[in-house]
């Protein structure tokens, strides 16, 4: 059994760049779990996305290499399924609920309030950075009807104004 | 019924038995592991595809090839659907022949497929199946999306608004090239052929620039540069040697 799990630092040491960056402790780790087999993709995907936040590119270069898996197959794993994003976070998240109660509750027209406001649709940045907007298939508070998490805090009964009021104060400036 | 899958593993002891079925009313007899649209043609009865292509590996993307079988209710791909012994398989009943008639309708929808400025024109599939099934309309709004054009390759160029997502660029590559340089990003309406980490063709690492992707494509969305409208003309007849002799297992150069 010894001899079949590679030591902890081989495969940090394919990238020099990677020794340094604390970050891909967990990814490399992952990769390890499943000896670097081509099988492991998603698996791995999951742990850059939770260790960085975003499938940044060089690490995706990095994660095709060690498993030997083409760029091309890399790329469409990370962009097929939507738990995957491909580009930085912002500094606050703003999850609306399209569950069915929220949906009929009218979570639809706070989504379009966001677009025309704010400029950003589901899976965007402000251009600021400073807010992500995501979409929950059902939060499971079907109760509280439109409902919506603000950096983790679950908040109902919502209306557009409530939304973009909360997210122009994260954006620093008032409405 | 269910479709089963390709037995590859052959012996003496576990031999591909043979089987006698029915394609459209004419008794045909097969091995097992020969998908119905191979045998039909094999038999000279036609069948349309557009991702099917000899020397590459099936994919059912396009479903062209569907037959009704009796006594299922769907209609089956023929190329990745294997024979049963008694099967009854219709191949152009006249659901059959509507349902293929809206696929390539929504083919034609879904992008920009205007033959009247295409370098394929004249030598394209997808036309070609069009005019053998009898398409002269389409009774569905066009989307028009507006799809960018990858020019940055030396010799070849690659036009989204022509593909039709069957994969065979992504197959070749992988299969017979073996470089996987191409794949495809994205899910539903929004998929699309990409090299590498979605970069430009050109700026792509694995890419051996072969062109085996720009032959085997059925329309004009791979083409080689310097083509104008009609002239590009796709030659393939490399496939089914390529992959004899890539799949061959005594090599009998000399070492």
């Amino acid at each position: 059994m010894k001899d079949q799990g590679a030591p902890p630092e081989a495969s940090v040491q394919v990238s020099s760049k990677s020794v340094e960056d604390r970050r891909l402790r967990l990814v490399n780790r992952t990769m390890q779990l499943y000896r670097n087999e081509a099988h492991a993709l998603i698996e791995t995907l999951h742990a850059v996305q939770e260790s960085f936040g975003y499938l940044e590119e060089d690490v995706l270069k990095y994660v095709a290499r060690t498993l030997r898996v083409p760029l091309s197959r890399v790329y469409a794993v990370a962009t097929f399924y939507h738990s995957f994003s491909l580009k930085p976070p912002g500094e606050h998240t703003c999850v609306i609920c399209m569950g069915t109660a929220c949906y009929i509750g009218g979570s639809g027209a706070i989504l379009d309030a966001l677009r025309e406001g704010e400029g950003i649709v589901s899976g965007e940045t402000t251009s600021d950075g400073k807010v992500s907007l995501l979409v929950a298939r059902c939060l499971g508070s079907c109760g509280l009807a439109p409902a919506g998490v603000f950096d983790g805090e679950v908040t109902g009964k919502l209306d557009s104004e409530h939304v973009l009021e909360r997210i122009g104060r994260w954006r620093g400036h008032e409405h | 019924m269910k479709i089963h899958p390709r037995k590859n593993v052959r012996s003496d002891l576990n031999p591909s038995r043979l089987l006698t079925f029915r394609i459209d009313e004419r008794v045909v007899s097969a091995h097992e592991d020969e998908s119905i649209l191979s045998v039909a043609r094999q038999n000279g009865i036609s069948i349309p595809t557009l991702c099917h292509l000899d020397g590459l590996s099936e994919r059912g993307a396009c479903r062209l090839c569907i037959v009704e079988v009796k006594g299922v209710a769907r209609l089956l791909p023929s190329c990745v659907t294997f024979p049963r012994q008694d099967m009854e398989i219709i191949t152009a009943s006249e659901r059959v022949v509507s349902y293929r008639k809206k696929i390539l309708e929504l083919l034609f929808t879904e992008r920009n497929h205007v033959c009247a400025v295409c370098v394929s024109n004249g030598h394209c599939e997808l036309q070609n199946l069009a005019v053998e099934l009898g398409i002269s309309h389409v009774r569905y709004p066009y989307l028009y999306p507006r799809l960018a054009v990858d020019a940055s390759h030396s010799r070849f160029s690659v036009d989204h608004n022509r593909c039709v997502l069957c994969l065979r660029c992504v197959r070749v590559c992988d299969e017979i090239e073996g470089a996987h340089t191409w794949d495809i990003m994205g899910r539903g309406i929004t998929s699309r052929v990409i090299t590498d980490l979605n970069q430009p063709w050109g700026s792509s690492e694995t890419c051996t620039g072969c062109g085996k992707c720009v032959q085997v494509c059925p329309t004009g969305a791979l083409s080689e540069k310097g083509k104008s409208v009609a002239e590009m003309i796709k030659r393939r007849q490399f496939l089914p040697y390529l992959q004899m002799m890539r799949g061959r297992q005594d090599e009998s150069w000399p070492k």
